[in-house]
């Protein structure tokens, strides 16, 4: 057979929080490559890796699995690659199973079934420090003598083991190659494999061991009826604070790097369309989306940090009686709270999400919650025409407004969900049924390797759908140029100036004038950019902070108090944000629900933007 | 024959026997999860916490696990009380 010239594959699984991924990261360190399986957003990590007798391995480390009998797309995936019916996967020649030592008894059932399989697989028996911290003594080699499976003890996180583990692959590649075509499908009895993984753990546990003392002392305060929502909402606020305190100072060093660009590109380039191309589209485009990588990257230093020291799914606890009321289960909740720094963190962190209707749903109603892009709208147009008085006697009511329109844009996203998980994503809605890990101290290199491959998710975006569409958008703004004698801003003669006039018909009835009609436009790429672009074409020059000051002065003068809140109702629902659409579309792998939730968000924030203006009009205002 | 309750309705603190897991309603095989993650008949549970807001989800340690499960779904399980003092104290 010509098999032996290629790499063999070799599977690793395991159970949840079995320590499968940091056996995987500890095994292959930044080698790996991740991307998804066809026609699925399940990722795929695999590694190359070269064993003590030369021979190369793919290691693939397939998603944490109870059973063979799937209940999530992930778990679906893990099926079908060991089944070698998983499209643009060979079957794996041999498998790892990741075993969590404090955790035998529950774990057995699973090797249990994978053994049916027929793949020669090695068992780790991770965690085994852990374990013998509790006080629990395992028979290794009793373990080993009644699975009849090699096993071998492990500690991931502190390297242990590894060796021993790794040489025990080549010869069960050999046995691979040599044996007959493996069981190709298993009806597994889940009870008579409960009853006899009992029989086993009853028979290598030599020590119970004292239960996990640590985790129920924490989880004590932490799920505490009063203690747990505040511990939950510090750590929120913290996590607030972190995302735009710690971000703010990388995210200048990105701006003034790409203006150092812009700079710098006419010392070699001539004057006229490359150039603007260059600086104007590329640059500027580019530049507008890359800036939020400080804050994607502490938001999901934080994320990883809660599920890999086992806090994140106590949120999910708390939160699960919650969401569950608008159709949604506790997992939703992490997501949504990281779409409040950017739409585009929390979309890629709803892969945590096992049901596909419930993730969607997430997914589409993640830019509900207010993200710090529409920060700068929300600070001109509020500065421009809300009174800076005190309401109440204590609170200002710039700041009141500022609430309210975070506040409508979380009432909405619960009414939104429950709206769709009653029509759209209906169906029945996944219960929330999971694992509580105990508590771990987060690994370092666990966190770095996750956050690498978030930051490389993310520039990869950048670097491709949004780099085409800012440079459609600068032809569009750029053309045709104005003529020698202009009178109007240079935008309002280029076909972006033109389709702002046809839309000015449909955004007339709302209140919206001619100059949002054409600052919508650009404002489509990203929402902040409607701020500058308002600036162009209210003829205003100079740094981004003076355009600010003295936008709220031309703003003041040239827009009754209508248009205005109903421009600010407008941003709370719109979807201008081509990363985020670039996101959903990439996750969802699909244009149609790309489509549908750019629509969706189109005709709440028309209708929102028009009761507004209709009722202040009414009002007098 | 000591008494057989629901999972569900036990306050934390509660011990028990597990009796019998039933079928998931509208064919769900919610309890095909149950069974796979360690849930199985004769197993011994106990109830540890309770969700802060509402008292739902509950958490149940069963073997070295303990799994987060919503109040409706821990009623699929009639269990049988190890330790009961627990159900005085919370009325």
């Amino acid at each position: 057979m010509s098999v032996a010239a290629i790499s063999a594959t070799v599977a690793v699984v395991g159970n949840p929080n079995a320590g499968k991924t940091s056996l995987f990261n500890a095994l292959t360190g930044a080698r790996q490559k991740v991307g998804n399986y066809p026609g699925v957003t399940v990722e795929r990590k695999a590694a190359r890796l070269t064993l003590a007798d030369g021979r190369a391995v793919d290691l693939v480390d397939l998603p944490g699995a109870y059973s063979l009998n799937p209940r999530s797309p992930d778990e679906e995936v893990t099926r079908r690659v060991l089944l070698g019916t998983q499209e643009g996967e060979s079957r794996p020649a041999a498998m790892v199973c990741v075993v969590d030592a404090t955790n035998l008894r529950n774990h057995l059932r699973f090797v249990l079934e994978l053994k049916q399989l027929g793949l020669p697989m090695v068992v780790a028996l991770n965690m085994i420090d852990l374990a013998e911290r509790d006080g629990i003594r395992i028979d290794a080699q009793r373990l080993q003598s009644l699975l009849g499976l090699p096993v071998v003890t492990t500690v991931a996180v502190r390297r242990r083991g590894l060796e021993a583990l790794l040489a025990q692959l080549p010869p069960l590649i050999d046995t691979a190659s040599s044996s007959a075509a493996p069981v190709a499908a298993v009806a597994a009895d889940v009870r008579a494999l409960n009853t006899q993984a009992r029989a086993i753990a009853g028979q290598v546990l030599l020590s119970e061991g004292q239960g996990r003392k640590i985790t129920r002392a924490i989880d004590g305060a932490v799920l505490h009826p009063v203690a747990g929502p505040a511990i939950l909402a510090l750590i929120l606020f913290f996590m607030f604070q972190a995302v735009f305190a710690w971000a703010e100072a990388p995210m200048t060093w990105i701006e003034d790097g790409f203006a150092a660009l812009a700079e710098w590109t006419p010392t070699f380039l001539p004057e006229g369309a490359l150039l603007s191309l260059v600086n104007d589209g590329i640059i500027n485009g580019v530049g507008s989306v890359v800036v939020f990588l400080p804050q994607i990257l502490v938001l999901f230093f934080f994320i990883l940090l809660l599920e890999q020291s086992g806090y994140m799914t106590r949120a999910a606890f708390m939160m699960d009686r919650l969401m569950a009321r608008v159709g949604l289960n506790g997992r939703a909740f992490i997501p949504l709270l990281s779409s409040f720094a950017s739409a585009i963190p929390g979309i890629m962190a709803t892969r945590t999400i096992d049901n596909p209707r419930d993730r969607l749903t997430t997914m589409m109603i993640a830019p509900l919650m207010t993200c710090s892009a529409r920060l700068p709208v929300y600070t001109v147009i509020i500065a421009a025409f809300i009174p800076d008085r005190t309401v109440m006697g204590v609170f200002g009511l710039q700041g009141v407004v500022m609430f309210g329109l975070y506040v409508v844009g979380v009432l909405s996203a619960l009414l939104v969900a429950w709206v769709l998980r009653r029509s759209i994503t209906k169906g029945a809605s996944q219960t929330f049924l999971i694992e509580m890990p105990k508590y771990q101290m987060p690994v370092l290199r666990d966190v770095a390797i996750g956050m690498w491959q978030r930051a490389l998710a993310f520039l990869k975006r950048a670097g491709t759908i949004i780099f085409a569409t800012t440079v459609a958008l600068w032809a569009l703004a750029s053309y045709p140029q104005p003529p020698e004698n202009a009178e109007r801003p240079a935008l309002d003669y280029s076909l972006v100036g033109h389709i702002g006039r046809g839309l000015e018909v449909v955004l007339e009835p709302i209140g919206f004038n001619r100059e949002i009609a054409i600052a919508l436009v650009p404002g489509m790429a990203a929402r902040e950019v409607a701020v500058s672009a308002l600036g162009m074409i209210y003829s205003l020059e100079g740094d981004e902070d003076e355009v600010a000051m003295s936008l709220v002065e031309r703003l003041r003068s040239a827009w009754p108090l209508p248009t205005a809140l109903a421009f600010l109702a407008w941003f709370v629902f719109a979807p201008q944000c081509f990363a985020t659409l670039a996101v959903v579309r990439r996750e969802t792998n699909s244009w149609r629900w790309m489509g549908f939730m750019a629509a969706y968000l189109f005709v709440l924030a028309y209708a929102a933007a028009g009761i507004t203006y209709w009722s202040a009009v009414a009002l007098g205002l | 024959m000591p008494e057989q309750v629901t999972l569900g309705s036990l306050p934390p603190g509660a011990r028990a026997r597990i009796v019998e897991i039933a079928a998931g309603a509208d064919g769900s095989d919610l309890h095909l999860r149950l069974y796979e993650m360690g849930f199985d008949e004769g197993v011994e549970v106990e109830v540890l916490h309770r969700a802060p807001l509402g008292g739902d989800p509950i958490a149940v340690q069963v073997g070295g696990m303990v799994v987060a499960m919503r109040r409706r779904d821990a009623n699929l399980l009639t269990v049988a009380l190890v330790k009961a003092d627990v159900l005085e104290a919370a009325q």
